[in-house]
């Protein structure tokens, strides 16, 4: 894709004039970091409030007669009983139970089904969705709207000071409301395993949304560098590197994005594998692992038993700002997966030892009870 | 000073480079969290992989601005890898190299060439 191809934003002229460095992700000019940089951005996050424009992610109503009972023909997550007010981690899924996407889900009004889904893979979701709920439901883009995050352990005081709702809000919760004069969707969730808001407002009212959160000292612009090695360090999957159409959810950890209910039901795609996978019958799981020495191990690189075998892959992987050694998130075969195991990554030819370490990296701090 | 235009540079004293990357490679890159440098007695070519420089973000390679054998790596990038932001052109350094060709190096630019192929980027 040439770079005249890429879309924009709403907040594009904004992060320019911040000093951003754009980049192109997912179709988008998107900004990898302002000029603090990534180090600085990440370890702000982590203490104080950053601000990210995650606009380039589709957002979408789902709408029928019963429009939950409709889209679980596609996902693996129990929406039906979905409450009102609440959001729901959840994938999309292939016929061989393979991830097509991750996404969130929401109630946050009467109005059907609010959906999150990753910018890369929005245009083939959305296709796929509509295709699966023909003449039942129907899947609305709203190509119209903005989606800002605000992350961090100052982020509720800052939002409350705008939006006084959102500090009655708990980890997961969501609400349609008026917020800074327009209609609004806020849930109190994010990538990041800080507390913190995602919030949709119209495309025309982003770039004063952002601006007006900015002028709170507590927050500062934070680019997808930092979210990237944010999501890393809270053990949080990305879609493209540690998921594809090729992992199930249950190799990837992500068992509790497969709804008891339809556990039981066994009414979801791909079923028969998934099944099997939940009674252990697995050839490959994720792990988290600390890598004890030498260079980050970065996406591709190779994982190792202590004698050398090749026992798996790292899928994505760096250094961790918060912790201050390198990090990763990969696929072994389960005899390799329990924490505490000694492991080898394999970086430029040369072999370091690294540990499986137990998920998040950086304990993470979702407020679930006010 | 002599620059590269994938943004090495060299100083040369006597018959030994000194390497290291331009404060814009620096910038560019962002903060460095690991550096990598050779081991001495390689021998390398002119444009080979040298060295490899990660920031939070990526892994970059190191060319080698001139072919040698390189006589030291700077061991002190290991435990204080961030000194390549700070100080780029100085104590940054990444390898000294003992020149095979020096004519290699009159063939690179100098400060003004390389801040004006800067101006074109």
């Amino acid at each position: 894709m040439s770079d005249q191809d890429l879309k924009k934003t709403p907040l594009y002229d904004a992060h320019v004039a911040l000093g951003a460095r754009m980049v192109p992700f997912a179709g988008y000019h998107m900004p990898v970091q302002y000029k603090d940089g990534v180090l600085k951005e990440h370890l702000w996050t982590r203490e104080h409030a950053g601000l990210f424009d995650v606009s380039h992610m589709g957002q979408a109503r789902i709408r029928g007669a019963n429009p939950a009972k409709s889209f679980e023909k596609v996902v693996s997550a129990d929406y039906q009983g979905l409450k009102s007010g609440k959001q729901r981690y959840g994938v999309l899924l292939n016929a061989d139970g393979g991830i097509i996407d991750d996404l969130m889900t929401a109630r946050p009004d009467d109005d059907g089904l609010f959906v999150v889904v990753n910018g890369a893979c929005k245009d083939n979701d959305y296709e796929i969705i509509a295709q699966a709920l023909t003449g039942e439901a129907t899947v609305t883009r709203l190509e119209n709207r903005a989606l800002l995050a605000l992350q961090g352990p100052e982020a509720a005081a800052v939002l409350a000071a705008h939006v006084p709702e959102a500090a009655g809000m708990v980890f997961m919760d969501t609400l349609a409301l008026t917020a800074f004069g327009v209609d609004a969707v806020l849930s109190r969730s994010g990538y990041t395993g800080e507390d913190g808001y995602e919030i949709s407002v119209p495309a025309d009212a982003a770039e004063r949304v952002w601006n007006t959160l900015l002028t709170d000292e507590r927050v500062k612009p934070i680019g997808l560098g930092a979210r990237d090695s944010l999501r890393l360090e809270a053990g949080l999957p990305l879609y493209g590197h540690d998921l594809d159409e090729t992992v199930s959810p249950i190799e990837a950890g992500l068992n509790f994005a497969v709804g008891k209910s339809r556990r039981e039901a066994g009414d979801y795609l791909g079923a028969s594998r998934i099944g099997k996978e939940l009674a252990g019958e697995l050839s490959r799981v994720r792990v988290n692992l600390k890598v004890l020495e030498g260079a980050p191990a970065r996406e591709g690189a190779e994982i190792a038993d202590e004698a050398g075998a090749v026992v798996g892959k790292v899928t994505s992987g760096g250094f961790a700002p918060s912790l201050g050694y390198p990090i990763a998130i990969g696929f072994v075969s389960p005899a390799h997966a329990a924490i505490g195991t000694k492991l080898k990554v394999i970086v430029r030819g040369k072999q370091a030892a690294a540990e499986v370490v137990a998920t998040p990296f950086v304990p993470n701090r979702y407020v679930r009870k006010i | 000073m002599r620059f590269t235009k994938d943004h090495e540079w060299v100083i040369v004293q006597g018959d030994v480079a000194t390497v290291g990357i331009s404060a814009y490679a620096a910038e560019q890159l962002g903060d460095v969290v690991f550096v990598e440098v050779p081991e001495v007695g390689k021998t390398v070519k002119q444009g080979e992989n040298l060295a490899v420089v990660e920031s939070v973000k990526a892994a970059s390679d190191v060319y080698a601005p001139v072919s040698g054998e390189v006589v030291e790596g700077n061991a002190e990038l290991g435990d204080t890898p961030e000194t390549v932001n700070a100080l780029p052109e100085s104590g940054g350094w990444f390898a000294k190299i003992k020149l095979s060709n020096p004519a290699e190096v009159d063939a690179l630019m100098d400060r003004d060439a390389y801040e004006a192929f800067l101006a074109t980027l």
